[in-house]
């Protein structure tokens, strides 16, 4: 049996048929054997009797995407499979275990040619007191992976620990006779060894782990209005916020989460709040208002289809257009995408850093992909990124909240210092924050603030640059893991390639965009939007030194590293 | 309490005013000054948080924190501030069209958050700052450019709405008497919870008619009351111009409990470790 450095598993039911379930404590079996890997769930609109599938990939390395074909395909059911379209690809490699009564097979298996093996799971599971399919098939997929029944069992263990022995008795029964079912299979797969590692290693998603950051960044105030996939930042947040002596308040929407969070800032409390495109287009009002006060902000949108309310529970990275562009006037402010489900602590606690340190809203795009996913990671080294604005504290004279000073930074007065007495303003001001129409405010002020973005040093962080080859593929947010494994993937055809993935997109660096691409002899362009916002982004702001192509198609299906390895390979 | 003694006129900051000559809201002004002073309260304690419109142009010409913001979410805004700093004194200042119109939603939940905060709407019944436009408390038959003949829509009662949604406090003020206005204020700003003064605050520019409005008032006959079934029919039957405290509710004031500051961030993470 060869030896895969990868392996990938889905598991696929109706809504309700705990197929999430199982492929969540599969990860977490595998995480406590020392493997990497990445859980993505993927399911329609509806909370019961939808389709939902867990994707799962394990390896010995870091996951960071999807494969384009799944090594093991579990149908608890079929019933609204076909819904998933080509969203879960199966290859006359793939193993797939169906029940006989669980529906017709979709398309996505029968024109495969893979290998089907009928297993009656919901018969089996019929025959224990309380038993579920979802069970059978934990068992025979903990037994293709080559686990323990132990092993398999142990996260549900866990998670069934307040059900009584009851439940827990049904689901270890489940897990065994999945396990004799799958006795006599050859999967023909087999995970090569994990690596050991020093380092403690971390089971989060990436909307945790973007909650993680903002708490280490000095976040202690989130607004919270609820939004598919966002919520679960705030979520986390609620209980977590309250243990370092910070707040969470729900908001009636997010006109108001947005102004409460500027609110908070105002009176000295770093603040965030977390939602998604529809969110974001009502927060960009205030988001105005926040960069002409000169208030420090943190809003998360975790992106998901578009427009309007477009596809919910799944990923696309079609809002950076309106994270950019999106305020009226002319508005300076940060945006900055994480990279990874580990990378969302650390851009997140970055980003946190830097709206204080600007005093300026810093929006984050992360997005469903990214957010909802569970990995296994080592943990994030910590940083010292922590959020200090400037404050003004001893006061004398008449305050000028908005004085012009070298790196355009003026020192901010928090309500209860004496002296310090001024009205934040949406208006144009002096700076005196005064309002005023006249011209030579106008200008000052809006000098003001795009020079102490321009003339901040954002240090090494600004991009992943890797490599350095005549191709450079340039990516953002989420693909950056997908690019990277294409970059490896072409290696060993022979191309050599280098990444260049901004993890800051506002303000741009033209000096630094230039340094990254230097002696690159073709740019290829990879972004998961149907316009090309990304590409047309780059030309607007930068001066890119070769031919340019653009790979670029929208959600809901993730860009796969084969994709980005197929359109590296034919522009040579 | 502070031991320095405040007049009237520390609160008042030097930028002048925006406002048409005989406006209401240099009264209510006035109002917060005395109010503030009759506190005792630091300038420097106080945050005058505003949205958009001529009322709204309050904080700058006050001596305290403020923040203009943007039109309609000054109530969000101010909840955000005060539920992380419950040491400072919070006072809203709105208007018919920035509170009633666009910030709606945001009455209806700061009355039933009911964070300890005073809120006062200076209505004139028209959009002033736009040159006269119909307001939610624009009278049915009040001829505008923007609608000929009249809106023909019923006006919208804030006080009702605000018993109903879960004010601690609700009373009503004429701008033309700064003293009472002062005092009402004063007391709303005491009371726990969330506080809700209508200033009557006559736009001389475009609702002339409203210089009647001094000889329309009048002390409302009735003796305050924290039963909300009497509020309820005192408001429903109310004419508009009965001026004074008409409903002192007793519901504790929402203030989040704070936690320990001084926690290990490690902590959190256990929920992660494998």
């Amino acid at each position: 049996m060869a030896a895969s450095r990868s392996i990938s598993i889905a598991i696929i039911g109706s809504g309700g048929a705990g197929a999430l379930t199982t492929v969540d404590s599969l990860l977490e079996t595998a995480a406590a054997a020392g493997w990497q890997g990445l859980f993505t769930r993927t399911m329609g609109p509806q909370i019961r009797g939808g389709e939902a599938a867990g994707l799962l990939r394990l390896a010995v390395d870091p996951v960071e995407s999807l494969p384009d074909r799944f090594d093991l395909m579990i149908g608890i059911d079929w019933l609204n499979a076909h819904r998933f379209g080509a969203e879960i690809k199966a290859g006359n490699q793939t193993l797939v275990i169906s029940d006989p009564r669980g529906g017709d097979l979709p398309p996505m298996v029968t024109q495969s040619g893979a290998r089907v093996v009928e297993i009656a799971m919901k018969e089996m599971a019929k025959a224990i007191p309380d038993g579920r399919p979802n069970m059978i098939a934990l068992g025979i997929a903990g037994r293709l992976l080559g686990f323990t029944v132990e092993q398999a069992f142990a996260p549900i263990a866990k998670r069934l620990a307040d059900k009584g022995p009851a439940a827990i008795e049904a689901s270890l029964a489940g897990i065994k006779v999945g396990f004799g079912a799958a006795a006599g299979i050859d999967f023909g797969v087999q995970l090569a060894a994990p690596k050991p590692s020093k380092v403690r290693r971390w089971l989060l998603s990436g909307n945790e782990a973007t909650a993680l950051g903002a708490i280490r960044g000095g976040i202690r105030f989130a607004a919270a209005y609820p939004i598919t996939p966002a919520t679960e930042i705030l979520e986390w947040l609620a209980p977590n916020l309250t243990k370092v002596g910070g707040t969470l308040l729900q908001a009636e929407d997010e006109l108001a989460a947005i102004n409460m969070i500027i609110g908070a800032s105002y009176g000295g409390t770093p603040a965030l709040t977390a939602t998604s495109g529809p969110g974001l287009s009502l927060m960009i009002e205030a988001l105005g208002l926040a960069t002409s006060a000169e208030i420090p902000i943190v809003v998360v949108d975790v992106m998901r289809g578009g427009p309007s309310t477009g596809i919910p529970t799944k990923s696309e990275q079609g809002d950076l257009n309106i994270a950019i562009y999106g305020m009226h006037g002319d508005a300076p402010h940060l945006v900055l995408a994480p990279q990874s489900v580990g990378d969302c602590v650390f851009t997140t606690q970055w980003a946190t850093y830097l709206a204080e340190a600007l005093q300026a809203p810093a929006i984050i795009l992360s997005d469903q992909f990214m957010g909802q996913s569970r990995a296994a990671i080592e943990r994030p080294a910590d940083v010292a990124f922590i959020g200090a604005r400037s404050i003004a504290s001893e006061i004398s004279g008449p305050y000028m909240r908005h004085a012009m000073t070298a790196n355009g930074v003026s020192p901010m007065a928090i309500p209860g210092t004496r002296g310090g007495q001024y009205t934040a303003d949406g208006l144009t001001h002096s700076e005196r924050a005064t309002p005023t129409s006249g011209a030579a405010d106008h200008l000052a002020q809006l000098d003001k603030r795009r020079d102490k973005l321009d003339r901040f040093n954002f240090g090494d962080h600004w991009a992943s640059v890797e490599g350095a080859g005549d191709l450079a593929v340039i990516t953002w947010g989420s693909l950056t893991g997908a690019a990277r494994e294409a970059i490896a993937l072409a290696a060993a055809d022979g191309i050599d390639a280098r990444m260049v993935a901004p993890r800051l997109l506002a303000p741009v660096l033209p000096e630094r965009m230039a340094a990254a691409l230097a002696g690159v002899k073709r740019i290829l362009v990879v972004e998961q939007t149907h316009g090309g916002q990304f590409n047309k982004f780059l030309r607007a702001h930068y001066d890119l030194p070769a031919p340019v192509r653009v790979f670029n198609r929208p959600g809901p299906l993730p860009i796969t590293a084969g994709e980005i390895h197929r359109a590296i390979a034919v522009w040579r | 309490m502070s031991s320095v003694a405040y007049k009237q006129a520390d609160y008042k900051s030097d930028v002048k005013p925006i406002w048409c000559p005989g406006c209401g809201d240099y009264h209510v002004l006035m109002s917060f000054g005395r109010a503030f002073a009759q506190l005792g309260l630091p300038p420097e304690q106080i945050a005058v948080i505003s949205g958009i419109g001529c009322s709204s142009r309050i904080p700058a010409y006050t001596n305290c924190y403020g923040f203009h913001g943007v039109h309609g979410r000054s109530l969000a805004l101010a909840a955000g501030l005060k539920v992380t700093r419950p040491d400072l004194t919070v006072v809203v200042a709105s208007g018919d069209g920035d509170g009633y119109s666009i910030g709606g939603n945001h009455f209806l939940h700061a009355c039933r958050r009911n964070i300890d905060m005073t809120y006062v709407v200076m209505d004139n019944h028209i959009y002033g700052m736009t040159k006269g436009q119909p307001s939610p408390t624009t009278e049915p038959e009040f001829d505008t450019a923007l609608s000929p003949g009249g809106t023909r829509v019923r006006p919208f009662h804030p006080l009702v709405v605000a018993l109903a949604s879960g004010a601690n406090f609700i009373a009503r003020c004429f701008s033309g008497d700064p003293n009472q206005t002062a005092d009402v204020l004063a007391e709303a700003i005491k009371h726990p919870g969330f506080s809700f003064i209508e200033i009557l605050s006559p736009c001389v520019t475009f609702r002339p008619d409203e210089k009647a409005w001094k000889d329309q008032v009048h002390p409302a006959p009735v003796t305050e009351t924290s039963d909300q079934g009497k509020a309820a029919r005192r408001l429903m039957t109310d004419d508009g111009f009965n001026i004074g405290i008409l409903y002192r509710g007793t519901r504790t004031p929402y203030q989040p409990a704070a936690g320990a500051t001084n926690i290990d961030l490690s902590e959190l993470e256990k929920d992660f470790e494998l």
